[in-house]
């Protein structure tokens, strides 16, 4: 198969807000921090994006803070010109929204994407222990959608719950264990350590994840991200203009999108691994590089098992052995085989929601990874989703 | 899970009136295949397998097995107090078919995956609701 689409697009330039913990802000006002910063980045003017992108939109009820802006906040906000604009959620995994822009400007629909993501759940959470997704206050609230309905009735009122369970299946078949898994977020750590803009910098040890709250086993709090504020950009440009822009241009050499299991958190057919494994396994299916030309791999870890089986499905590993391939923490470490969220991963940075993986990979492929760079990066793989969530992305600094 | 935790309920359908209130009469209930007799679980306008229109309510033995499962520590609800055992279970009748549900009358370290259980009905109280839960089940034909 010749596969010309996604490699007319590329990444021209990214741009994030301030990240942390809480930090009272209007939404809107981070992502349009977010939106400048990348349009500065790409070395282009608000009037040269012509195009607009976003997951999961506007309004998510009953996930307070789950969403901070849609498409019209920002089209209105920055007055834009857009002959193209998408924003929803559902699509393969939250960079959905982003191969959407790479199949707009490979179609000619538009020139200059803008692609934003936006969360501000730690503050739209509050204090107090965490809630379940959709858990009301009203006595007569009743669950529905196929979700809800077959998980709230049960208590399974979180993807914690509902991927705890991929997790026990993996270590059940495999052998994997939580001293493996431990790896994950050990890994997160260390390199959140180097990240200044990570929210959980201070050092982890395995004493203190095996120490650590359980949540579901076997995840414990370590296993699970932070809720976070924060925005990120993303520019996705046509191929022939982003010559014209300001920095490198990070072509997008492949994208992962399928989806041949059922679309469900509870219902798919391998409790092993997820949507992921059919995205995974697309992505090979559009280019001539092979998992061994990666140099550095962002792959989401809403929860640390994510990250483990997104390494088995991208091919790093065999299916199966991804406990064995990060214990001891060696191959994903920065100077390691194939560096692993370098950034600190959302376990360990915040949950910026997949958005975070792309940036990271964008960083690294620019050299502006500072204390965490790797070193000489070409090729640089993002993934985000998990459950019926999944899509990645195949960058490349080379012309 | 000695207490009946404060559950939030589904709202009841046509579709799947079924499925939460069978329990009434004891009895676990899926759709199946008028043409090819798969069962389909959550319901569904059209059979999987074959596109077959007719699919009509039908018992099961309710036996099932451990596909995987948690122990959940955290109070995601109000009232619903941990630890306890959310498990995906697989009916007997048909490996594909399966049910999110809750692990009771046994101590949450007992649970393990391919673990025998056999539906338990829960009275929710409220619109006829009957919640299938699963315990363990001695499998003497084995």
């Amino acid at each position: 198969m010749t596969v010309v689409g996604e490699k007319q697009s590329a990444i021209t330039g990214i741009g994030q807000s301030a990240v942390g913990r809480r930090l009272g802000r209007d939404p809107v006002e981070l992502t349009v921090d977010a939106c400048l910063k990348a349009i500065e980045d790409a070395g282009l003017t608000r009037d040269d994006i012509d195009g607009l992108s976003t997951y999961p939109g506007g309004s998510v009820p009953g996930a307070p803070g789950f969403t901070g802006a849609g498409i019209t906040d920002v089209h209105e906000a920055l007055r834009l010109k857009l002959d193209w604009f998408c924003g929803g959620m559902e699509l393969p995994g939250q960079l959905g929204a982003v191969v959407n822009a790479c199949a707009a400007v490979a179609t000619g629909l538009a020139t200059h994407v803008l692609c934003f993501r936006t969360v501000w759940e730690s503050t739209a959470q509050g204090g107090g222990p965490r809630k379940g997704i959709g858990v009301s206050g009203g006595g007569k609230f009743r669950a529905s959608g196929s979700t809800m309905e077959y998980t709230l009735p049960f208590g399974a009122a979180s993807a914690a719950v509902w991927i705890a369970m991929y997790a026990m299946r993996h270590f059940h078949e495999y052998g994997t264990t939580r001293e493996q898994l431990a790896y994950i977020a050990l890994n997160g750590r260390a390199n959140a350590a180097l990240n200044p803009n990570a929210v959980y910098r201070d050092p982890m040890t395995m004493d203190d994840y095996m120490a650590a709250r359980m949540i579901s086993y076997p995840f414990c709090l370590f296993d699970c991200d932070a809720p976070v504020d924060g925005s990120t950009a993303i520019i996705v440009s046509r191929a022939d203009a982003a010559a014209d822009t300001r920095k490198t241009p990070l072509r997008v050499e492949a994208v992962g999108t399928a989806l041949h299991g059922r679309p469900s958190w509870d219902q798919f057919d391998d409790l092993t691994t997820m949507a992921l494994r059919d995205a995974g396994a697309m992505i090979w299916k559009r280019t001539d590089l092979k998992p061994k030309d990666v140099d550095v791999a962002e792959l989401y870890d809403g929860f640390s098992f994510i990250a483990l089986a997104w390494l088995e499905a991208l091919g790093f590993c065999k299916t199966g052995e991804g406990g064995e391939f990060i214990e001891g923490g060696q191959r994903i470490a920065l100077d390691g085989e194939i560096p692993l969220n370098t950034h600190g991963g959302q376990l360990s940075g915040g949950r910026l929601h997949g958005f975070g993986m792309l940036h990271e990979a964008c960083v690294q492929l620019w050299g502006e990874g500072g204390a965490r760079q790797v070193d000489s990066p070409k090729v640089a793989v993002a993934a985000a989703g998990g459950g019926p969530l999944g899509g990645c992305m195949l960058l490349s600094n080379e012309s | 899970m000695a207490e009946k935790p404060f559950r939030i309920l589904p709202a009841v359908t046509p579709e799947n009136e079924h499925f939460w209130c069978g329990g009434k009469r004891g009895e676990l209930c899926f759709q199946r295949c008028n043409d090819c007799a798969t069962y389909v679980h959550p319901p569904a306008p059209v059979c999987p397998k074959c596109l077959g229109r007719e699919l009509e309510p039908e018992a099961v033995s309710g036996r099932a097995h451990v596909a995987t499962y948690t122990i959940n520590h955290h109070p995601w609800i109000p009232g619903f107090d941990p630890p306890y055992v959310v498990a995906i279970v697989e009916i007997e009748e048909q490996p594909s078919l399966r049910l999110m549900t809750n692990i009771v009358d046994c101590e949450p370290d007992e649970v393990s995956i391919g673990m025998p259980v056999e539906v338990v009905f829960e009275d929710a109280g409220e619109d006829d609701i009957f919640l299938p839960l699963f315990r363990p089940y001695e499998d003497t034909a084995a």
